[in-house]
């Protein structure tokens, strides 16, 4: 930015910025004084009114700041007090409520980066506070008035995967009147509860739970279901993706468009080739045992159960944790049918959380069933009917014989979630499972917007975890597609045709793919709805073509000199 | 039928709760026994497991 552009807008007469000063409580002004920054900030260009509030944030703090603007006909608004994280949507709608457009609101903060990092420094946090209450006003009389940017919603949602997860979501959002398209990519929807006999802790079958389930989204009218389907393309973004979906045997793919996607795709059980002498008839995995209990060919004496197989392992670090409850599970229904089979479980750490699980547990143990703690340096040893294992607490090495041996193995990502986390630009975790935006404050979203995620894709979850997950992202996707219209901030890039020339750098520089090329005309174009307002286009491109609204080169050099 | 939402409970939970069904525009009434709203997890200061500030 030139020194001669600059001086040719010159601030215009009319600019008349208020500038509230708050002591948050103690907060601010227990370490400055708050009542010298705002005299200062009176005497600053332009500032027509200055006042300090006990909380800014508060009913009359907020009731100061409207009234305020109309009793001194404000056009610029600046709050100095806490961080814009915290505060700055509610200042923005105080200014647009008393009439002022919210994009000429600056804020300065005094408090996270001044009274606090400067607490026994009254004098220097004081004259800080003043520089940067200075700085904020003097960026503030340059600042535009901005429209929030609106776009159309398509009120429809796509939901990837039929197991509990997925029947959930589409289910909620069904019900609260979101047309769902749901594709399952096996000719039959359920998930792995189709291959479930029992279901812990409550003891119901699994099969009478996925017909109820199947049967509530059936009935829906504004639900359809593909199954033989997969997602073959997608793209778009929040409230207008486009997607592609193949069906298996026919040739012509089906074209969706949807304002939210829910990735519900599920996990494996791991197949444990080469571990405990694995081997499908004698040595087997629970999901097997689950399939001998639902043909009721189960009629083993001695069953001895490993926990952890290949779990907690180099390759496998993660733990999968619902396997000790569907372990003690499947040992309570071999002891309840026949009372005199020994089932011994071997194990390294006992993971039954909650109280259902928790009560299970002792239910075991009290019917007989045993439990021995195995050390995972010296595995458990499966020969010919034998399985040998130390018991570190006696320091010996015990034998005991076993006609069926049952290996408690982790769920496993599918093999194609990478390829489904770059298709949908959606992040998954170091061992492939799908990854939310926010361990604790955001669970069930994609840092995609529009995208969520339900269900043991996620995380091995059990069937209890998996519907509150599938009923809760479909809320979460009511947040969005329950308005009309998708509405978001003004704070965007934009790039002037007339000096673009089609480099590329923003482009590259996007974290957000925000950015196309229009060969067209030669240049470099902003959706400005991908667009989060980063600024990495504008701080890049050679010929300032790209300008972040709010902090174009104007508005950031007033502030920069007013230090 | 009314549509107003009532939360009881200003935890993490009666909070998030509270937003998404104004988000999905209800009108909510949270209620908390006490003074301010933030319930267990006002009072913690790094959480489990990406350690960052509670508050
Ligand atoms: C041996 C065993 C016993 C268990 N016992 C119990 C128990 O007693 N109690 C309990 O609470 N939980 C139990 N579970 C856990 C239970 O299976 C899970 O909670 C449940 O399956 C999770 O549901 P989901 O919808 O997340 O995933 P899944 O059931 O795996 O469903 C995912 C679905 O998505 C489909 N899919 C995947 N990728 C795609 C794609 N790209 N496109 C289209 N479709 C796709 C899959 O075909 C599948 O139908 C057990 C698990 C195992 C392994």
């Amino acid at each position: 930015m030139s020194e001669k552009m600059d001086k040719k807008k010159v601030t215009p007469e009319d600019i008349r910025i208020g500038v509230y000063i708050c002591d948050c409580g103690t907060n601010i002004a227990g370490h400055i004084d708050c009542s010298a920054v705002t005299s200062y900030a009176a005497k600053l260009p332009n500032v027509v009114y200055a006042k300090e509030n006990l909380y800014t944030c508060s009913e009359s703090g907020i009731a100061e700041i409207i009234n305020g603007i109309k009793e001194h006909n404000l056009n610029r608004v600046v709050v100095a007090s806490c961080s814009p994280r915290t505060h700055q949507p509610l200042f923005q709608s105080s200014c647009s409520q008393a009439g002022m457009n919210p994009y000429l609101f600056e804020m300065a903060n005094i408090r996270d980066q001044c009274s606090w990092v400067h607490m026994q420094q009254r004098e220097g946090g004081t004259e800080k506070a003043k520089d940067l209450v200075r700085m904020a006003a003097a960026k503030a009389a340059f600042l535009e008035p901005q429209k929030d940017i609106e776009a159309s919603l398509v009120a429809r949602t796509l939901v990837i995967g039929g197991g509990v997860a997925g029947l959930s979501a589409a289910e909620g959002l069904a019900g609260m009147g979101i047309e769902v398209i749901l594709i399952e990519q096996e000719s039959e929807l359920g998930g792995l509860l189709r291959q479930i006999d029992t279901l812990g802790p409550e003891g119901d079958k699994a099969s009478e739970r996925v017909s109820g389930l199947i049967g509530a989204l059936t009935a829906r009218p504004n639900a359809t279901i593909y199954t033989d389907s997969k997602m073959e393309e997608i793209s778009g973004y929040i409230g207008n993706y486009d997607v592609t979906i193949r069906q298996e045997g026919k040739d012509q793919a089906i074209k969706e468009k949807v304002g939210c996607i829910v990735v519900a795709t599920g996990a494996l059980p791991l197949r444990p080739e080469g571990l405990f002498g694995y081997n499908g008839t004698n040595v087997i995995t629970q999901i097997e045992l689950e399939q001998r209990l639902k043909d009721k060919t189960c009629d083993a004496k001695d069953v001895v159960m490993i926990q952890c197989a290949g779990a907690r392992s180099k390759e496998w670090q993660y733990c999968s944790r619902i396997c000790c409850m569907i372990a003690v599970k499947n040992a309570l229904i071999i002891k309840k049918q026949n009372p005199e089979a020994n089932v011994h479980i071997l194990y390294r750490d006992m993971q039954m959380y909650g109280t259902e699980k928790e009560k299970m547990l002792w239910e075991a143990r009290g019917i007989g069933i045993r439990f021995d703690i195995y050390s995972a340096d010296d595995p458990p040893d499966v020969k010919d009917g034998q399985v040998r294992f130390y018991q570190p607490l006696m320091g010996q090495t015990r034998e005991i014989p076993s006609d069926l041996v049952v290996l408690s193995t982790p769920m496993v990502p599918r093999e194609d979630a990478p390829e489904l986390s770059q298709m949908m630009r959606v992040s998954i975790d170091q061992n492939n499972f799908f990854m939310e935006a926010h361990a604790k404050l955001r669970p069930l979203d994609f840092a995609t917007d529009g995208i969520f995620v339900a269900g043991s894709a996620r995380y091995p979850a059990t069937v209890e975890e998996a519907r509150s997950q599938g009923l809760g992202v479909a809320s979460r996707v009511a947040t969005i597609l329950f308005k009309d219209k998708l509405v978001t901030s003004a704070i965007v890039a934009e790039i002037n045709p007339e000096t673009c020339v089609g480099c590329l750098g923003c482009q590259q520089m996007c974290p957000y793919e925000a950015i196309t090329y229009n060969p067209e005309l030669n240049v470099c174009e902003v959706n400005t709805i991908l667009c989060k307002g980063c600024g990495c286009c504008a701080s890049t491109c050679p010929s300032h073509s790209a300008q972040l609204r709010g902090f174009k080169p104007q508005q950031l050099l007033r502030q920069i000199r007013a230090v | 039928m009314s549509r107003d939402i009532l939360v009881i409970g200003g935890g993490i939970a009666g909070i998030q709760s509270s937003l998404d069904l104004a988000e999905m525009g209800f009108k909510v009434h949270l209620i908390e026994r006490l003074p301010s709203i933030g319930g267990k997890m006002a009072q913690l200061d790094k959480t489990f497991p990406t350690n960052d500030c509670a508050i």
